[in-house]
């Protein structure tokens, strides 16, 4: 008997049917049931229930390829449920009022003037306020630059050597990312060869170079580099003068009537680069040329760096013309 | 009952019932496209909730290891520990592949959003008196939202945000003056500069912005409702009356909708379309690069830029004064955040209007600024077009040098035509109300007489 | 004895039968760009050593016959059939001795190792998952629709502008390891989902703009409401 009432009152709870209440003046206006979009609402979160399930039934069982797909769908779609079963509560189960208010004004004079004297009026004991301003601007001032001064730490924002600075020396040699050296005969016409200092970091940007052969019809070094190159092989910084990508295109013709000419080209911006005349502009928004290591060949027929870079490495920046790099 | 017991609670102990009574009586406007800020507070939130999530399992160091995860191709492979721990997220970690899609689709809507509801903002006025504060706070968001989805894609070290994180190198290089000596503060030196700026780049994205834009979108949202929404002009809505939905129950069902549909939407694109597959860029060295690397979306106008300008470096003697990508990288985006920052008072002085808005205009109502906003935006579409001209060389053979060639003058008269137009659409669409109000009147005169 | 004599005879005549097949092909797609024999002329180099491996090439992507001439050759529809490329090939084969067609073993290389190699030679051209690029002046193609030995013939030659490999700058076991990669990047693993052409950010914008952002907007609008609609 208990049981069955406990029963029949949890499925009337359940089922949402309440005694009338005594009416009382309403802060919404009534508005018409509307059953079916109830129960489609209903559905919806039911629906947007199972799909959430079904979430975490996909994410325990790890069996299941595609898993990210069947994740995602899973859960937006449970997302999408809701969001479905609230928009269509606002359109059909809820009433929309279009009420009317003021807007708040404009400003409010007789406060403004209030605050206005209360500051004022606050000063009466001082007699020399600009000083007074001045002294307590000055001091709140200088403990803001103090306290941002050890912000300076983070690089060195006055020394500039480091920018000048390349692991490029006279007599290193130039070793492959495994840190094999490089033979002048490896360097074969139509192909381009990365190389780094032996023994530096080979993040450094002022570390990796790329090395071509350039056939002597297209080699044709101005006075300022002339002798950089190693009976045709020549070395110029990998790093772009425009912003900083690595120049990881060589454009070498098979037939040239038909084809352009040889070429180092940045695929970010598409600099090119002549590595002929001394790594000259010839396309592209860089404004100055690729640095050029000078090469020689040494006894055992490994190349080496004859010195360090005709011009500091990487993007331009102010003082990247005010001196030559140096060996760090 | 239970309700009546929830809200006792609270009053008597926050004695907030009648500012709750007030705040549930707050009207919104009814036109959708007030809800496009909405659609980029949502899309913040889940940035929040999926980036909290990915800080969770995120390495943010730059030291060497060597791959020996499950994913194949990377097998022996040198990298640094932040790269591998984007690498495990996305193929080890349960559910974590779609938590990181998610969130970087959130962060390429979180922008587009904004963009559009900034559109909306300038095209209808509602920058005006008293509303320029918010205008402000709003566009230093977006500018801040800018560096922090570029902060968030370079933290995988992978080698297409490693590029973007070297031309970033380059183009604050270029500055005038300061440009090196503030790189040399941001990253400890040349690039690819110290140990700890991963570290750096880490705290700025997941503590130091998230912040500001919290207190920043509090600002905002606060405003908003202190002066209370705009609205378009309609029968009831006046500069003085207000007509619109209550927060609750009107607009709550709608805005939780809202925020249902941008978290579904988000999660399904997390889900089912792949994006910025770091382990199939591998990892970034300085002396690597790819074909085809591009910035996300919203920093697209600026390779646009650096690669229109012509090849020089503005010198003085010695002295390197601009440097190439200062133009692109710099000059072109002051540019467009200085005018928009600056329009509210051009528009003032230039008009004389220094009176108070409630109602907005439509766009055609205001013939000038939709022309110039027209022009603006023209002038910047044309740019970020530019910078996908070698992919349009890839698929439709059009030369790539020939195109540039091309954009560098058209991206001048662009502009100027597509003012123009916007103005005569505007002038003849105000045109032809006049003249259906006109034959509304002469028609009701008719009938009377 | 007969017997003999009428095989030998048979194959005589299909030799020269075939070789004059490769001749006449030569003289009908070739001869008037590349010259008599091969020797070349002012527009087109000689294929006098180039081999089989280069006639293979060009001819089975369809590079060659070039349709005008200073345009990069493309891959397009073979006007040739496999028979009279085999035989034309045998004939600009025999100009002068040359390279083989190679024959790469992929199955023998290492994914991981290609990829790393893949980055250092070619990415910056064909882009890492080698859907192709740009370089001033030429465009780089996808290899989708490279076979192995398309792959390993292209890296040895070096066609228009590309960079020409020999095996000592690339070995033919890193080669091997190198077409192991390009083979898997024809279908990488892309467990994130629809990988809307392996290229990043320029179809995410996209997807960003015309499924997210308009998906969004029609939701606003259904939500709220539209000019002339107001109540």
């Amino acid at each position: 008997m208990r049981v069955r009432d406990a029963l029949i009152a949890g499925a009337l709870l359940l089922a949402g049917r309440r005694p009338p209440k005594r009416p009382r003046a309403r802060e919404v206006p009534p508005g018409e049931p509307n059953p079916r979009a109830e129960l489609l609402v209903i559905a919806l979160f039911g629906l947007a229930a199972l799909s959430a399930c079904a979430f975490v039934a996909v994410y325990a069982l790890d069996r299941i390829p595609d898993q990210t797909q069947f994740l995602g769908l899973s859960l937006g779609l449970a997302l999408l449920f809701v969001a479905a079963g609230l928009i269509v509560t606002a359109h059909k189960l809820i009433v929309t009022e279009q009420l009317e208010d003021e807007y708040p004004p404009d400003e409010h004079p007789a406060e403004q003037e209030a605050i206005e004297h209360r500051v004022v009026d606050s000063g009466s004991r001082i007699t020399r306020k600009r000083l007074f301003g001045l002294a307590l601007g000055g001091a709140a001032g200088a403990i803001g630059v103090a306290v941002l001064a050890p912000v300076a730490s983070l690089g060195p924002v006055v020394d500039m050597d480091p920018f000048y600075a390349t692991p490029w020396r006279k007599g290193r040699r130039l070793v492959d990312q495994n840190g094999r050296p490089w033979r002048a005969s490896d360097i074969e016409e139509s192909d381009f060869y990365t190389a780094f200092p032996e023994g530096a970091d080979r993040e450094n940007v002022a570390s990796p170079v790329v090395v071509v052969r350039v056939a002597a019809r297209y080699l044709d070094l101005p006075p300022a580099n002339r002798g950089y190159d190693a009976h045709g092989v020549v070395a110029y910084s990998k790093i772009c003068t425009h912003a900083g990508c690595a120049i990881a295109l060589y454009r070498t013709p098979l037939f040239q009537p038909n084809e352009p000419k040889p070429a180092l080209v940045c695929p970010c911006h598409y600099s090119t680069f002549n590595p002929g005349t001394g790594g000259t502009v010839e396309f592209g928004p860089a404004g100055r040329k690729l640095p050029m290591l000078p090469l020689e060949i040494d006894a055992n027929g490994f190349l080496r760096a004859a010195g360090t870079f005709d011009e500091p490495v990487g993007p331009s920046w102010w003082g990247v013309r005010m001196r030559g790099a140096h060996q760090a | 009952m239970i309700t009546r017991k929830v809200v006792r609670f609270l009053d008597e102990r926050s004695n907030t019932a009648p500012f709750l009574r007030k705040t549930l009586r707050y009207l919104f406007p009814d036109h959708w496209s007030f809800l496009l800020g909405e659609v980029a507070l949502y899309c913040f939130i889940v940035l929040v909730a999926t980036g909290t999530y990915l800080a969770l399992f995120y390495t943010d160091s730059t030291a060497t290891v060597v791959y020996h995860g499950p994913y194949v191709p990377l097998q022996g492979q040198q990298m640094t520990e932040a790269y591998k721990s984007v690498v495990d997220i996305s193929t080890t970690v349960k559910a974590g592949l779609l938590i990181r899609q998610t969130h970087h689709w959130a962060a390429d809507v979180f922008v587009a959003a904004i963009v559009l509801h900034v559109l909306r903002i300038f095209f209808t006025g509602a920058y005006r008196k008293p509303r320029e504060l918010t205008y402000w706070i709003g566009l230093t968001m977006l500018m801040v939202t800018l560096l922090e989805g570029f902060l968030g894609y370079s933290l995988a070290d992978d080698l297409l945000s490693g590029m973007g994180l070297a031309i970033a190198y380059g183009v604050a290089l270029s500055i005038p003056f300061a440009g090196a000596n503030l790189a040399a503060l941001i990253w400890g030196g040349p690039f690819p500069g110290t140990h700890s700026f991963f570290a750096r780049m880490y705290i700025a994205h997941v503590f130091l912005i998230p912040a500001l834009l919290a207190v920043l979108i509090t600002a905002h949202l606060a405003l908003v409702a202190l002066r209370h929404h705009t609205q378009f002009r309609s029968t009831r809505a006046t500069e003085r009356r207000l007509v619109g939905v209550p927060l609750f129950p009107g607009q709550t069902p709608r805005s939780l909708g809202l925020l249902f549909a941008v978290a579904g939407v988000l999660f399904l694109l997390g889900g089912l379309v792949q994006i910025n597959p770091i382990w199939l860029w591998g990892p970034y060295h300085t002396y690597s690069a790819t074909n085809g690397a591009q910035p996300d979306w919203y920093l697209g106008w600026l390779i646009g830029a650096l690669r229109l300008v012509p090849g020089f470096d503005v010198t003085i003697d010695g002295y390197t004064l601009v440097p190439n990508p200062f133009w692109g990288g710099v000059l072109f985006p002051l540019l467009v955040f200085g005018f928009l920052l600056v329009w509210p008072f051009a528009e003032r002085h230039a008009t004389g209007d220094y009176g108070y808005h409630n109602v907005l205009d439509r766009p055609r109502d205001a013939p000038w600024r939709t022309a110039i906003g027209f022009a603006v935006l023209a002038w910047v579409f044309m740019i970020f077009l530019a910078g996908s001209a070698d992919r349009i060389d890839v698929l439709f053979d059009l030369p790539y040098t020939a195109q540039i060639f091309v954009y560098r003058i058209v991206i001048w008269i662009a502009p100027v035509v597509v003012g123009v137009i916007a103005y005569r659409v505007c002038t003849e669409l105000q045109a032809g109300e006049r003249v259906e109000r006109d034959r509304g009147r002469a028609r009701r005169e008719a009938e009377f007489s | 004895m007969k017997t003999v004599a009428l095989a030998l005879l048979a194959l005589i005549v299909t030799a020269s039968a075939a070789a004059s097949t490769g001749k006449s092909l030569y003289g009908r797609n070739c001869l008037r760009c590349h010259g008599m024999n091969g020797a070349g002329t002012p527009i087109a180099p000689s294929l006098r050593g180039v081999g089989a491996m280069a006639a293979d090439f060009y001819l089975s992507t369809g590079y060659m016959p070039l349709q005008h001439v200073g345009l990069q050759p493309r891959r397009s529809r073979l006007v040739l059939n496999a028979k009279q490329i085999t035989a034309l090939t045998g004939y600009i084969a025999s100009f002068a001795p040359g390279p083989p067609i190679p024959t790469p073993r992929p199955q023998n290389g290492s994914v991981s190792e290609g990829l790393h190699l893949f980055t250092d030679h070619c990415a910056g051209c064909h882009q890492v998952v080698a859907e192709g690029g740009y370089v001033t002046g030429a465009v780089p193609p996808p290899l989708e629709d490279d076979t192995p030995t398309q792959i390993a013939e292209a890296v040895r030659i070096g066609p228009y502008v590309m960079p020409t490999f020999s095996t000592k700058a690339i070995s033919n076991a890193q080669l091997d390891s190198i077409i192991a990669y390009v083979q898997y990047a024809k279908h990488p693993d892309d467990r994130g989902g629809w990988a809307i052409g392996h290229v990043g950010p320029v179809p995410e914008g996209l997807v960003t703009w015309l499924v997210a952002a308009a998906a969004l907007v029609v939701v606003c609008m259904l939500i709220g409401t539209r000019v002339g609609r107001e109540s």
